[in-house]
């Protein structure tokens, strides 16, 4: 289409922004590493080792047929099940407390794949990388199996002996000595336990820890209203959204709601199905919302401070004005933005900011109309423990503590570092943790109890808006583990009581009808009906400005900006080797943590890439390798949390850097007045930023939303036919096919997760990265464009194209790539010799290579694969399939009862997953589906349409909604 | 100087190249033609069971149908195995204290599942459904024999791709009313509809279609 080229120059990486000659020699290289493996080769032996494979090739041939296998039927049947299908189990993964619905599919009695449950208000249907990766933690081999004292194996009677004695003692002194440590709570029943608990024990304490703190934000609307509230915002009631470093479609509680919502306003214009939202950002390191914001500001911490007290005023809100010199011109347009849109504008603030930043967003949003419009308040879902850590530390230094449980925690690695939780344990007689992996904390207790995974005990959990999940037992435990309801029964002192029984005496009471329809009901839903939280009636107090503190003056020191790590949080997860693996979404760095560094800051002090720096910031220093990332504010580090674990496993161990001793109690999310130093070393961070370049030509389209509104548009269809030289294939029955918006995607890598889970996807590692050789058959690349200092950012998901004219088939001398009579081009595993001419030839770097046996190492037991996909060898090629074995069970189905296959009865994995409903597969020879709907748009485009290829993939092109008095961001 | 190769060396060294050939043909032969033997497909070739069960007793004398402990044969990728308890029904009656079914009662009684041998494997590679063959129109006795007459039941087909795709070529031969798929003795009567009828009739999608690598590899 004319008019959408780039309006900017998109480019991947800041060494092909600058013509770097290494850079633009490693782009020519097919396979980087495998080019650069230093073995040189003459003619002579290349004929060797071609007869050599060549004669090995045959005698592969000679291999001893199967191995006899058996069939292992039941003993009893199974109700509702039948052999060899799938079940669907629901339940909820618990992220940081909070409930996200999940459908767990199963198959010969184990689950396999997770879902989002589409009638969970969390998820409706999605599911992100975390909760994805939760099934590979239930197999992970490495969970902790044993009672630990000391590190020695010892038996749960030992600890229950222990407590008993010590129970008499608190019987007599009401718990004087007893602490309890949790991470967020929100279980209607483990919060009754702990009620009955303080009950029984009226001088025991509950103090809770959750590292990715939202204390933040609760301290904000105490500000703003005295009380504290949940913000739940209502994007797809928002023309204009103004995200401050905001986490709402990213990690908030109910992220994937809001993307949903987000997703929906975003590609409006594009589905023309109403107005595009319009989104400004103001961080100081890129978010997912600033990546796809409109306009994006980059600001120092103190800068943001001062810019929201501007548009405060501005908006009538507060008080306070921008008094740190000169006001940019642009925080007047976009206050005047809100204003003229009261009553459809929302202000979002990530949990990094300060309560004061919350409390003015609380009152702008006041200002705008937003409560009841764009935005709900609820009251608090989790539940309060009344006191923190610091208190706990603080009287274990005191010796007040005799006793402490620690209900799934890891404080040792990641308390504060100012509050020495560690050493204040040591005074501690009898402490007990309870975990899934004998970590940190483990080791430097009196009792280390393994914990079961969510999906091996009968608890529950609430939603971000207060909705109640039962989560059910998906199999039986793996591990001899025990459940934290099991744990504070011991300590009530009954012992004897099962998880189940305590979870169905709490909902007992509260079943309207006859509770055990009800309780099947809510079993088979995923939710427990009408247990949604009603909205606060709140109100801005008249005095909240005279409350805040006076803002800080922007310094010239460095900043560091702790953040939880996208997918590994806060470090829980770390041995999980999808997690770890996954590219994080603006840096593409796996397998490790970075010093993200703004490129004008990092040619200042004079650090390249991959050096290795130490960072000291009050007492804390850490040392780890710096990353220059564009869009980063100046004087600006950002290290993510949960790096570093030096006790979980195999995988995660000493992977990263640790950085929680420059976190302080005060001050969580951020360190000021740091020093860096470069200290010389280099380590060469595994990213997959540079690989498989598309150079200079036109991938991602872009364009301003004005200009597509007014513009004449050509209709899509008549577009391009051109002429061929491959074979023309009949094109009946079903054609697959796949839109991509690129207005929704947020960069997320739910798609990628759920690839990797479907399909079988093995992990490489860290070397293997490095080498250009990861797997993932969906990636997510990433560009930048523009000014580095403020750049704009794109993200464009590339599965396997599935060309009608595929450049892969006509050079595979086996036939082990060729197209099927859907237009599939699909992959024949077990011809496949291995020559890589296809991956050659495709002009999208979509295919992967086992350059090892990748599935044969990896260490999850031989259960935990999708039995409908096969485990791919060592020398096969593989990619993207669109999930066929999901498109034939369907067309099994649908020809076995002789009717057609409706529309969205199929959804790839990648699809199902994604949280902004950007990926929509279908049947394009269908003419209502809604595959054929989102390809209608004039904004439809093919990835390097030139080369004829005829991609089944397209995608629609990204507009921007800018605002026209704003030159800037 | 003598010559090095005496006058019948021409002789010598075409032999030598003949037996040396002919050893190539015959070594070709033998890794084309064994793997196709009933042999090395084990056609024919009973397998040994914890329990030697009978389908000519079942089948043959009794009259059971396959369904009753095939049970899934029609809703999924595979025909489903009887768990034990399928088994006792009838022996917690009959034979109750039969040596042979000693492992069946001890499967019950413990919880433990009896491991039965399998007879008819697939490489993992190979995706098989049987109730879209069974919704098709493919009898039981197709692929898998008369199983009423087996004593002791064996693979009665290669499974081999040429002979999958043998069928999937034209799957006409092969192809009965829906009435007679578990019928072990059913043969093509006057009054059957043809091959092509039943084709028709089920919706069978095309050679072409039924021969794409996806339909079984994914």
């Amino acid at each position: 289409m004319t008019g959408m080229g780039p309006a900017v120059t998109w480019w991947r990486s800041l060494a092909e922004q600058a013509g770097d000659p290494a850079y633009l020699a490693q782009l020519t290289s097919e396979f980087p590493a495998a080019s650069a493996s230093g073995v040189p080769v003459d003619r002579r032996r290349m004929l060797q080792l071609m007869a050599a494979s060549a004669a090995l090739t045959g005698l592969s041939g000679c291999g001893p047929s199967q191995a006899p296998e058996d069939i292992v039927p039941r003993v009893e049947p199974l109700s509702g099940e039948i052999a060899g299908a799938a079940r669907y189990v629901a339940t909820a993964v618990v992220q940081e407390g909070y409930a996200t619905g999940a459908i767990l599919q199963h198959r010969m009695g184990r689950p396999v794949k997770l879902e989002g449950n589409p009638d969970h208000p969390a998820s409706l249907g999605a599911a992100d990388a975390t909760m994805q990766a939760a099934i590979l933690d239930l197999y992970d081999p490495e969970r902790s199996a044993a009672v630990l004292s000391a590190g020695r194996v010892t038996d749960w009677n030992k600890l229950a002996l222990a407590l008993a004695s010590q129970r008499q003692q608190w019987l007599k002194d009401g718990g004087a000595g007893l602490r309890i440590l949790s991470g967020r709570v929100t279980s209607p029943t483990l919060l009754a336990q702990m009620t009955a608990l303080l009950k029984q024990y009226p001088a025991a304490r509950w103090h809770s820890w959750e590292p990715s703190s939202r204390d933040n934000v609760t301290a904000g609307a105490m500000l703003a209203f005295g009380t504290p509230v949940d913000t739940l915002p209502q994007f797809d009631k928002a023309d204009i959204v103004l995200a401050i470093e905001s986490d709402a479609v990213s990690s908030a509680p109910g992220h994937l709601a809001f993307a949903r919502a987000f997703g929906v306003r975003r590609r409006a214009a594009e589905t023309g199905t109403g107005a595009m939202s319009r989104v400004y950002a103001i961080e100081a390191t890129p978010t997912l919302i600033g990546a796809v914001a409109d306009h994006r500001f980059v600001l120092r911490p103190t800068e943001i401070d001062l810019a929201l007290r501007s548009i405060a005023a501005a908006t009538g809100a507060g008080p306070a004005a921008w008094r740190g010199g000169e006001q940019p011109a642009w925080v007047g347009a976009v206050a005047r933005d809100l204003v003229e849109h009261r009553g459809a504008a929302l202000v979002h603030a990530g949990p990094e900011q300060t309560p004061a930043n919350h409390a003015l967003v609380h009152a702008i949003n006041a200002a705008l109309g937003a409560p009841g419009k764009t935005l709900r308040y609820i009251a608090p879902v989790a539940v309060d423990a009344g006191a923190g850590i610091a208190d706990l530390v603080a009287d274990m230094s005191a010796g007040k503590v005799e006793t402490l449980i620690v209900l799934e925690g890891n404080p040792v690695y990641d308390a504060p570092a100012d509050l020495g939780f560690a050493d204040a344990l040591a005074r501690v007689a009898l402490s007990v943790q309870f975990a899934t992996h004998a970590d940190e904390t483990a080791r430097r207790v009196t009792f280390h109890v393994p914990a079961l995974h969510l999906f091996e005990t009968w608890s529950d959990a609430r939603a971000f808006d207060g909705t109640a999940s039962i989560l059910q037992p998906q199999i039986r435990p793996l591990v001899p583990g025990h459940s934290a309801s099991e744990m504070l029964a011991l300590l009530l002192g009954t012992p004897d009581v099962t998880a189940l029984s305590l979870v169905q005496d709490y909902w007992r009471a509260r079943a309207a009808g006859n509770f055990d329809t009800e309780w099947a009901g809510w079993l088979r839903k995923g939710i427990v009906t009408n247990t949604d939280a009603d909205d606060a009636d709140v109100a801005v107090r008249t005095d909240f400005a005279s409350a805040l503190p006076k803002p800080q003056m922007p310094g010239s020191g460095l900043t560091v900006l702790l953040r939880a790590d996208p997918f590994l949080r806060s470090g829980a997860q770390a041995n999980n080797g999808w997690l770890q693996e996954l590219p994080r979404p603006l840096t593409r760095l796996t397998w490790d943590n970075a010093a993200l560094i703004a490129p004008a800051t990092a040619q200042r002090l004079a650090i390249a890439d991959d050096d290795v720096v130490e960072i000291a910031a009050g007492k804390g220093v850490v040392r780890l390798p710096a990353m220059l990332l564009p869009g980063q504010a100046e004087n600006c580090l950002t290290l993510s949390l949960g790096y570093g674990r030096t006790a979980i496993g195999g995988v995660g161990a000493d992977i990263g850097s640790d950085v929680n001793p420059l976190r302080m109690s005060a001050a969580l999310w951020q360190a000021d007045d740091a020093t860096l130093r470069a200290t010389g070393d280099r380590l060469v961070l595994a990213t997959t930023q540079h690989h498989q370049d598309m150079a200079g030509r036109d991938i991602v389209r872009t364009g301003s939303l004005d200009e597509f509104l007014s513009e004449h548009q050509p209709s899509p269809a008549a577009a391009h036919e051109r002429p061929s030289l491959y074979p023309q294939y009949a094109d009946t029955g079903n054609a697959w096919g796949m839109a991509i918006s690129l207005n929704s995607c947020i960069g997320c890598g739910a798609c990628t997760a759920a690839c990797q889970a479907e399909n079988n996807i093995p992990v490489v590692g860290r070397e293997e990265v490095m080498r250009g050789r990861w797997m993932h058959w969906i990636r997510v690349d990433r560009y930048w464009g523009g000014d580095a200092a403020a750049p704009g950012i794109l993200f464009q998901p590339v599965p396997c194209m599935h060309c009608e004219d595929a450049p892969c088939e006509v050079v595979c001398p086996v036939g082990a790539t060729n197209h099927d009579s859907d237009g599939l081009n699909v992959m024949v595993y077990n011809r496949c010799v291995g020559t890589r001419f296809c991956s050659n030839n495709c002009p999208y770097k979509v295919r992967r290579f086992n350059f090892f046996g990748y599935s044969g190492r990896d260490k999850r037991p031989s259960i935990s694969w999708n039995p409908d996909v096969t485990v791919r060898g060592r020398g096969v090629m593989e990619k993207c399939t669109y999930c066929i074995q999901r498109i034939r069970e369907a067309k099994i189905a649908s020809d076995r009862d002789d009717r057609s296959i409706a529309d969205g009865e199929i959804k790839t994995a990648c699809q199902q997953a994604c949280p902004t409903e950007a990926i929509v597969f279908g049947d394009l020879n269908d003419p209502k589906s809604a595959v054929r709907r989102r390809k209608a748009t004039p904004l439809d485009y093919s990835l390097l349409e030139e080369l004829n290829t005829r991609p089944r993939t397209t995608y629609a092109a990204r507009l921007t909604n800018r605002n026209p008095a704003i030159v800037e961001g | 100087m003598a010559p090095i190769f005496a006058p019948g060396a021409n002789l010598v060294a075409k032999l030598a190249l003949l037996v040396v050939g002919g050893c190539l043909v015959v070594v070709f032969l033998i890794g084309w033609i064994v793997p196709s033997t009933e042999w090395a497909t084990r056609v024919d070739y009973p397998i040994g069971q914890p329990v030697p069960f009978s389908h000519q007793h079942h089948v043959g004398e009794l009259g059971l149908d396959c369904r009753f402990c095939h049970t899934t044969v029609e809703r999924s990728a595979t025909a489903g195995m009887p768990p034990t308890h399928t088994c006792m029904t009838c022996h917690s009656q009959l034979w109750t204290n039969a040596k042979v079914l000693a492992p069946v009662r001890a499967s019950l009684a413990s919880g433990k599942p009896l491991h039965w041998n399998r007879v008819n494997q697939l490489p993992d590679y190979v995706y098989f459904n049987h109730s879209i063959h069974i919704a098709k129109g493919v009898g039981c006795v197709t692929c898998h024999g008369r199983l009423d007459q087996m004593p002791l039941t064996s693979k009665q087909a290669s499974l081999r791709m040429a002979w999958c795709v043998d069928c999937h070529r034209d799957p006409r031969p092969n192809l009965r009313p829906r009435e007679a798929v578990f019928d072990m003795a059913w043969r093509r009567s006057k009054d059957t509809p043809s091959g092509k009828a039943l084709f028709a009739r089920y919706h069978i999608r095309s050679a072409a279609e039924l021969t794409d690598c996806s339909v079984c590899h994914r």
